[in-house]
């Protein structure tokens, strides 16, 4: 119990200090939370540019090869291909978890998601990093997300 | 025991004009302007409205400052070793150090120039002399980070610059010593400096679209000491005026036996009439021996070049080409208004400011309006030239910059204030004292065709009592002013870093929006990057042992190494696999005698490390990066020399069986 407490209470501490992850503006910071409008937030879906994706009806299996590469480089270090959790969550069965605009969402959108996301957020006090924001292209996490369905066994 | 006296000296003077002037407020509290917190008050989460990049004098580096709030925003190292970044210290930056006198970690950083465009700052480079061993360094403001160095041959103490003309064609560099050229026999009997000793001022061109510097020409020149300059703009485009002392060509007690001209003078030197000269081939190649360096934002890595050739234009063959004008009592300060029409000089030991005229100038030139020479170069006369001289402006005006509304602001050494006046009819309009004996003042876009104005800082020589005593040693004290009415009011006091010499200033939004916040490790091209966790691996060549180490939050891999041995050489390159803003990950092994790393987002740093001792040695991460951070760590086993220990190396390699995976899964 003492540890779930000291979990939650570090989450909040990193979604509080997350701070801005967009650009300049002038005269003033982005403070985080205060664009934040709850209500009109879709758990389903999540937010960013991803929205109704609909995945290949067979797998692309250049879009998976693309995939594994940009997992190689930028995911590997705290994900497993099994469901074994490593620094995050182990992949395996990720796909029939979350609708693919959520993990898109997620892999692109990753702070503003982290403070908004009630899914994500469990997931902040389990593994307590928060998911490194790591610049995919939106591309990138297509092809991120055609590996996954590989992984999870789409033929 | 010199730095002893001048406090004195000052102190003694800034007592006696107290005495004589009787109006010095008594404290800040009466100098402040009444609402001057809020004019200084930036909210928490709020951007200050203008960057202020300060040079940091005996520090080697430069400060970032935000304005008004003075707040300190970055120290940028520059010419000195820094190892909290592992500058000057790490495989990829030792390079950059590099001079003709082999590794240099450290100089006197005097005074800075923001790049510009059609004479406005344009955000892009910010250029930075060392006083000490001559060169010029080139900032990069999208990463705030020193991406060029060159050296300066035929020079000693490159005081004189780093200046630029209105496109940042050139940036200068002029001697402050003058001293027999590289490729002359340089042991020579010091008491014969008037024949053996030269100046020289150097133009060194900057690639518009890189940036990248080389050494155009030099003008080899009398052996004077050069000691400010700036560059025409508008009209007098394609002059540069540098200001000189020494006239006396004294070679000692310059205290006493450079002070006796009644005139020195500001050298006018036309360099569009060198281009016409290089172009006929008119120049002279000289061997001389200057090192060029250069930082790659894709390969993370550092080359230094050693050059051997600089094209020289002897002043004194080419007739048209520079020109002497006196100014009295060994001029500092060397400043053009933003119309490109006044050049103001500013006498250190003098009691006006004279101000003179371009369209003069020129005029002097073509009716031959000469004083006779000073050795070989052609003297204007004073009168031809003056527009005016200040009268009564202070004591020991050093510097002056300008706002957009034909006031000019010159600080005041002796006498320790600053004083504003009009350009056209030189009268003065306002004085404001400052804490104390300031040296070099700026203003926003001072110095350039169109300044910001608003805010003037001027940058103090002597702290005193202005803060929290910290010792015999005091931090050196800026003071903020806000120059938007008739009278200037102090808003702000606060401490520098080193000895600023100078400063530049730049609307945030110039500089703010190009900020990078990540290196692309898609396109990090360091020879040994290491591409992803598979790819982590340690290698073994003789006695060189090659680390291909990944970060990211919160580990390394690998995390265990075994197999070293006493006396490898062992190169740690660690690559930030994080993608995020702000995300840098340290490296620091216990005994390592260079320094830490501290690796920015997809950037890849190399630590050298010679391990002396057979043990275990820990590794970990310096920079707070998650709440795992704590547990960002690893060991490397170190075996006695000829050891047979295999090399390994590993992350998560459950060879104990007792330990099990985490329960809390």
């Amino acid at each position: 119990m003492k540890k779930i407490l000291i979990a939650f209470s570090a989450a909040l501490f990193m979604i509080s200090c997350g701070g801005p992850s967009g650009g300049y503006q002038p005269g003033e910071s982005e403070e985080a939370g205060e664009k934040a409008t709850i209500e009109d937030y879709d758990p389903h879906r999540g937010e960013g540019n991803f929205k109704d994706y609909q995945p290949p009806a067979k797998l692309d299996a250049t879009m998976a090869a693309n995939g594994e590469k940009v997992y190689d480089l930028k995911c590997a270090s705290c994900h497993k291909l099994s469901a074994e959790m490593l620094v995050g969550p182990g992949w395996k069965g990720v796909t029939e978890l979350h609708s693919p605009d959520w993990i898109l969402n997620f892999m692109t959108n990753t702070d503003e998601m982290l403070d908004k996301d009630p899914k994500a957020q469990a997931m902040l006090e389990i593994c307590m990093v928060r998911m490194p924001n790591q610049n995919l292209t939106d591309d990138d996490a297509k092809n991120v997300y055609e590996f996954m369905r590989k992984n999870d066994g789409v033929k | 025991m010199k730095r002893m006296i001048i406090p004195v000296l000052s102190l003694t003077t800034a007592i006696f004009l107290l005495g004589i002037t009787g109006c010095k407020p008594k404290n800040a509290g009466s100098a402040a302007a009444g609402d001057a917190a809020s004019r200084v008050y930036v909210a928490p989460g709020k951007y200050d409205e203008v960057y202020n990049f300060v040079s940091g004098g005996f520090s080697g580096q430069v400060t970032v400052y935000g304005l008004p709030s003075g707040r300190l925003l970055r120290t940028i190292p520059v010419f000195s070793n820094d190892p909290q970044t592992g500058w000057g210290y790490s495989e990829n930056t030792i390079p950059m150090l590099n001079t003709s006198h082999g590794f240099i970690p450290w100089d006197d950083q005097h005074h800075l120039e923001i790049s510009q465009t059609n004479g406005e700052t344009d955000g892009r480079w910010l250029f930075a002399n060392a006083n000490n061993t001559p060169r010029i360094a080139r900032i990069d403001l999208t990463t705030f980070r020193t991406a060029e160095i060159i050296e300066i041959p035929n020079s000693a103490g490159n005081h004189s610059s780093p200046f630029i003309t209105e496109n940042t064609e050139y940036v200068v560099a002029g001697t402050r010593f003058s001293v027999p050229m590289d490729n002359d026999n340089g042991d020579v009997p010091i008491d014969t400096y008037k024949k053996n000793f030269k100046g020289t001022v150097s133009f060194i061109s900057v690639d518009p679209n890189d940036g990248k510097m080389d050494i155009a020409f030099q003008i080899l020149l009398p052996g004077v000491n050069f000691d400010l300059s700036h560059a025409g703009k508008g009209p007098s485009h394609g002059w540069f005026f540098f200001s000189c002392y020494n006239s006396e060509q004294a070679h000692t007690l310059l205290e006493v036996n450079a002070s006796k001209r009644d005139k020195d003078f500001i050298m006018a030197v036309n360099w569009k009439k060198a281009e016409e000269y290089l172009k006929q081939g008119r120049g002279q190649k000289q061997k001389v021996k200057y090192a060029h360096n250069v930082y790659s934002d894709e390969t993370h890595q550092a080359t230094s070049t050693i050059k051997d050739e600089v094209v020289v234009l002897d002043a004194t063959q080419f007739p048209d080409l520079v020109y002497a004008m006196p100014c009295p009592k060994s001029p500092h300060g060397c400043d053009v208004d933003p119309t490109g029409e006044y050049i103001v000089g500013s006498g250190k030991l003098a009691a006006l400011i004279p101000v003179f005229s371009y369209t003069k100038m020129m005029k002097a030139i073509e009716n031959k309006d000469f004083d006779g020479d000073y050795d070989g170069i052609p003297v204007l006369k004073y009168e031809s030239v003056l527009h005016g001289e200040v009268e009564k402006p202070g004591l020991g005006p050093l510097h002056t910059e300008f706002d957009a509304h034909g006031n000019a602001y010159t600080s005041m050494f002796l006498s320790s204030e600053v004083v504003k006046w009009s350009i056209k009819d030189l009268k003065v309009l306002d004085r404001a004292p400052t804490y104390y004996s300031t040296g070099h003042l700026m203003v926003v876009g001072g110095d350039s065709k169109k300044p910001y104005g608003k805010y003037l800082v001027a940058y103090n020589k002597i702290t005193k009592d202005r803060y929290l005593p910290t010792g015999p040693e005091l931090n050196q004290t800026a003071q903020l002013f806000d120059i938007t009415g008739d009278k200037m009011k102090l808003l702000l006091d606060f401490p520098t870093a080193g000895e600023p010499h100078y400063a530049q200033a730049i609307p945030a939004d110039k500089v703010a929006p190009k900020s990078l916040k990540i290196y692309d490790l898609m396109k990090n091209k360091n020879p040994f990057v290491t591409m992803g966790e598979k790819e982590a691996r340690v290698e073994r060549k003789g006695n060189r042992v090659d680390i291909y180490m990944t970060m990211i939050r919160s580990h390394f891999n690998p995390d265990n190494i075994e197999g070293i041995r006493v006396g490898d050489e062992v190169y740690f390159h660690v690559t930030n696999l994080e993608q995020d803003w702000d995300l840098p990950h340290g490296f620091a092994i216990k005994g390592a005698n260079n320094a830490e790393l501290l690796v920015m987002p997809g950037e890849t740093q190399t630590l050298k490390w010679v391990p002396e001792v057979s043990t275990v040695y820990p590794f970990y991460c310096t920079d707070f990066c998650s709440a795992l951070h704590q547990e960002m760590q690893g060991y490397i086993r170190v075996s006695p020399k000829g050891s047979n220990v295999p090399l390994t190396w590993s992350l998560d390699k459950k060879s104990d069986a007792t330990v099990e995976p985490d329960a809390a899964q």
